[in-house]
């Protein structure tokens, strides 16, 4: 099992997903630069946090344009697990990875503080250790994590599930005043249709150790390093 | 180009008659256009700290793990285990007080690009900021623009800002402070420094390009602002976090080869400051041709080139014959790098532009050729006349609670989560303790080690008593850190004062420099890093003395992290210390009734180093819950904090015999709160007694009120309402 996490110049969180995934859940993992086109050799894709390209003109909006982006599309395509965290997320909106956009925060300013978020649909390959409605406590950190789709695309999102993660209290109530900024239903994060490619604004790879205040990260890594295994467990029992 | 002496407006280049004929003196002729302008922001204060330079040889600076003293880009110590922590600290004071956003945010750029030079990775930014009064329209603008400018660097270059102080006064209303210290990891001998050696290896500019941005900026950071200041705009440089990131990580990448001869910052006096230290430095010359300097801008002059002090420069000397192997690297990154010139061994700094010499100096000329300034200081009459102020002449407020409640709703005092949320201070994962405790702690991987991080500068008490306020803002820096169980290893300084050339300003530069020096030997903590901001004035009105000081500790076991909250219902609250009664120059003077006057609180050092060592080695052993640094509000505001955090009550009885209002609020020194389970005291008072230091059972945890004595009893929940959030 291998996990590649791509690094454009300007991604920020790159070493810290790679420490979470190789130090605390004990998996392989390479970085992959922005310039390699070949992503076959890996199970699941990491798009970290940052500033791609120092996101002057529109966050993930350059980004989207990287040579690895391509292969990006065509791993999703055949169904291969992409997970964006923050600008990660950002990216895969502007490659048309995922529906709805990421505008600046409802508050104008960037913010970093751990949050709550309850866990809409644990049946997607990012989120099946979880619990139904699970309460997690995630941190985030950024100025651009108001998640906008329009009604049309919102109804699609709550009927299709895709929906995996919303903003809430510590005990799991979702309500305005909790909804950091300003994300339409509190989205906090959302998957394909698929539930192959996810995106999310909160950093799991930021709370996988007490010591840091939240191990909840880890549900999320638990969760795909699982459903990883089932994949290929899966495809042995094919073969056969 | 010569220029003739009576046509050379000294004034204008910020040189004195007796430091031109020091130059003409050093270079044996007249110096052209170019040669000036080099002279004149290398032997600007900013560069060349003239004024401050015999006072600066007060502080100690080694220590068995002083890796690296003053001298250098930054400081260095040895935490063990083959890690080193790098730090400096730096002022950006005048850029932000014209351009706030860019001022503060090429501040950061700049401190950054000071650490990674040495070989480390930065890991920890800290703000030290000093705005006007809150109210003050302009104060808001200048607020907004320096926290944005922070948030926007910072959070780009992936550093995390962990701390820092954010006070008000009405002293910095036209002259605002912005102080950033950033602190850098490397593994033991694998850092970089700066001399320039082996003739004929090859001098490399790498990073952005060359532009007009920030010519002359160090000799306009050298100047008192006035009204028309503002037109000096283009002297603040423009910032690119992102160049930035990149320039960080390929110069991560030079880190362990071993064809890396000198790595240096190019920063304030740009190409000009850069070369010649880097020259001075390593005893030897150098020669650049300036047709070789990647630029932004068409027709740049030789002179624009030189003090360009455009942002994310560096530069590298490397071994002859491995040219091709830093282009690799800086190629990947998206990022220039030029040969513009090679090590000589004449100690000359020679420029070239298109094959012609346009400048030629002595490089040591330029870095030490300056006459040190000796000055007399003087105290002035008015600060005599302030310190006998009589404090019982106050009248003593009849509601205690309405004190308290005021005071923790006060600017300085409350909490500053608006500010700090907008930084990412948790990116890098080491983040141990979040902003809004005594001080942060960082974890250091590999290691059961963590460093704790703080910086504490109080300008009041600087005012009133300069060599007193030397003294605890190293104490107040080293009792935060002991709070948290880390032992004090290293400080780095910020000097902010006025115009040195007045004596009653040289007079709290020397009072606050012996001041600081005197701490430092005590606690052990030599300055090993620091800057020199001085002109720190408006239209002849200076600011508070504010000598800011960043410090870091060493604590063992990342385990026996102690914060400041309240923990356990039960738990007894503890003073180790005295109480005094000592409101001088207290912020509750201030808040309450208006006056920043009077004496401010002394300290025994040795005293203090006993307090300290008794919470330290008791966190050691793990006996307390909480400890938190008494300071800022005094008595009453320290509980607050602890139980606000806690989100618990206290029920404590004072038997203190002097004025209420003292009581609470007196800042007096060497003072810790702490809180502990029953069980514990008795190893408490054995290490108590060990030091000699007096302690006294305040009361208990418990409850969801603060209740001191008769005099104030409060609901955490409105304790909490009055302090969050600085809006």
């Amino acid at each position: 099992m291998k996990f590649g996490i791509i690094q454009f110049p300007g991604s920020l969180c790159d070493y810290d997903c790679f420490y979470a995934l190789r130090d605390i859940s004990k998996v392989e993992v390479a970085f992959i630069w922005h310039e390699e086109t070949d992503l076959s050799n890996y199970d699941c894709i990491l798009l970290p946090g940052g500033f791609s390209y120092g996101d002057y003109l529109r966050v993930g909006a350059i980004a989207r344009f990287s040579p690895v982006m391509q292969t990006v599309k065509e791993y999703a395509q055949k169904g291969g697990f992409v997970m964006g965290i923050c600008n990660g997320f950002q990216i895969l909106l502007e490659a048309d990875l995922l529906p709805g956009v990421l505008v600046k925060n409802y508050g104008l300013h960037f913010l970093c503080r751990y949050e709550y978020v309850r866990v809409e649909n644990n049946k997607t390959p990012f989120t099946n250790l979880c619990k139904p409605e699970q309460v997690l406590k995630i941190p985030i950190a950024h100025g651009e994590g108001n998640y906008f789709i329009d009604d049309k695309g919102l109804k699609e999102l709550i009927e299709n599930q895709q929906i995996v993660l919303r903003y809430c209290t510590k005990s799991g109530e979702v309500n305005d005043e909790i909804n950091p900024n300003g994300s339409v239903d509190n989205i906090a994060c959302i998957c394909n249709k698929q539930r192959n490619v996810i995106g999310m604004m909160p950093h799991p790879e930021r709370c996988v150790e007490d010591i840091l205040g939240s191990s909840d990260g880890r549900f999320i890594f638990n969760s795909i390093i699982n459903s990883i295994k089932n994949k290929k467990e899966a495809v042995m029992q094919g073969d056969k | 180009m010569t220029l003739n002496n009576q046509e050379v407006n000294l004034k204008k280049w910020g040189l004195t008659e007796e430091e031109y004929k020091k130059i003409q003196e050093d270079l044996g002729r007249e110096p052209n256009k170019v040669e000036l302008g080099m002279y004149s922001v290398m032997w600007s204060e900013h560069c060349s700290y003239k004024n401050s330079k015999p006072l600066l040889s007060l502080f100690p600076t080694s220590a068995e793990w002083v890796l690296q003293g003053p001298g250098e880009n930054a400081g260095a110590i040895d935490i063990g285990e083959n890690q080193v922590i790098i730090m400096k600290m730096e002022s950006h004071n005048h850029p932000s007080a014209i351009e706030p956003f860019q001022g503060a945010a090429t501040g950061i750029g700049g401190i950054v690009r000071d650490i990674f030079a040495m070989g480390a990775r930065p890991i920890a930014l800290l703000d030290s900021l000093r705005f006007g009064n809150f109210n003050h329209p302009n104060t808001q603008y200048l607020l907004k623009g320096v926290v944005d400018g922070i948030s926007f660097y910072g959070n780009c270059i992936g550093v995390p800002t962990v701390a820092g102080e954010t006070i008000f006064s009405d002293s910095y209303q036209n002259n605002i402070l912005v102080n950033v210290m950033c602190v850098g990891i490397a593994e033991k001998g694998k850092t970089f420094t700066s001399g320039a050696k082996g003739e004929g290896n090859p001098v490399i500019l790498v990073g952005a390009r060359t532009g007009r941005d920030g010519i002359g900026g160090a000799s306009f950071a050298s100047e008192e602002l006035d009204d028309k200041s503002n037109e000096d705009r283009p002297a603040v440089q423009i910032g690119d976090p992102f160049t930035k990131k990149l320039l960080i990580e390929a110069c991560m990448e030079l880190v362990g080869k071993d064809y890396i001869v000198s790595v240096q910052d190019c920063g304030a006096a740009g190409l000009t400051s850069s070369l010649c230290e880097m020259s001075s430095q390593g005893d030897s010359g150098i020669e650049i041709e300036l047709n070789n300097v990647h630029q932004r801008e068409e027709s740049m002059t030789p002179y624009e080139i030189m003090l360009s002090e455009s942002q994310e420069r560096m530069i590298v000397i490397i071994k002859k014959g491995k040219e091709k192997e830093i282009k690799k690297i800086f190629d990947k990154w998206g990022l220039n790098s030029s040969i513009i010139g090679k090590v000589t061994s004449d100690k000359q700094f020679r420029i070239k532009s298109n094959g012609k010499i346009v400048a030629e100096i002595p490089s040591k000329s330029l870095t030490d050729g300056f006459p040190i300034c000796l000055r007399q200081g003087k105290k002035s009459d008015k600060i005599h006349q302030m310190n006998h102020f009589d404090t019982n002449s106050i009248p003593i407020p009849e509601d205690f609670n309405e004190a308290l409640l005021k005071l923790l709703s006060s600017p300085n005092i409350k909490s500053k989560e608006n500010i700090y949320e907008q930084y990412d201070h948790m990116i890098q994962t080491n983040t141990l303790l979040l902003p809004g405790d005594d001080a942060a702690v960082l974890r250091i991987r590999g290691t059961k080690k963590a460093i704790a991080l703080t910086s504490d500068g109080n300008g009041r008490y600087c005012y009133l008593d300069p060599l007193t306020g030397g003294k605890i803002a190293v104490a107040e820096a080293a009792r935060n850190l002991s709070c948290k169980g880390a032992l004090p290893r290293a400080v780095t300084d910020c000097l902010n004062f006025g115009n040195p050339e007045k004596e009653e300003i040289y007079w709290q530069l020397e009072q606050a420099i012996k001041g600081m020096s005197e701490a430092c030997l005590a606690f052990d903590t030599p300055v090993i890093s620091g800057n020199v901001s001085l002109y720190n004035e408006n239209k002849g009105e200076a600011i508070y003395p504010t000598p800011v000081v960043g410090m870091v500790g060493v604590i063992e076991d990342v385990e026996d992290v102690c914060t400041m909250s309240f923990k356990n219902e039960g738990d007894l609250v503890v003073l180790l210390g005295k109480n005094k009664e000592e409101i001088g120059g207290s912020e509750y003077l201030k808040v309450c009734h208006g006056l920043e006057t009077g004496l401010p609180p002394q300290i025994d050092l040795s005293f203090e180093k006993a307090v300290q060592d008794t919470c330290r080695e008791s966190i050691e052993v793990g006996i307390l819950s909480s400890a938190h640094d008494c300071s800022d509000g005094g008595l009453a505001v320290t509980l607050a904090e602890s139980c606000i955090k806690g989100k618990k009550g206290v029920q404590l009885s004072l038997d203190e015999k002097f004025r209420e209002d003292a009581i609470l609020f007196s800042e007096t020194q060497s003072r810790i709160i702490v809180s502990l389970p029953a069980e514990n005291l008795t190893s408490l008072e054995e290490i108590a007694k060990k030091y000699e230091v007096p302690m006294k059972i305040l009361g208990m945890v418990g409850g969801d009120s603060l209740q001191i004595k008769d005099l104030i009893k409060l609901k955490v929940k409105e304790l909490a309402e009055a302090w969050k959030g600085l809006e």
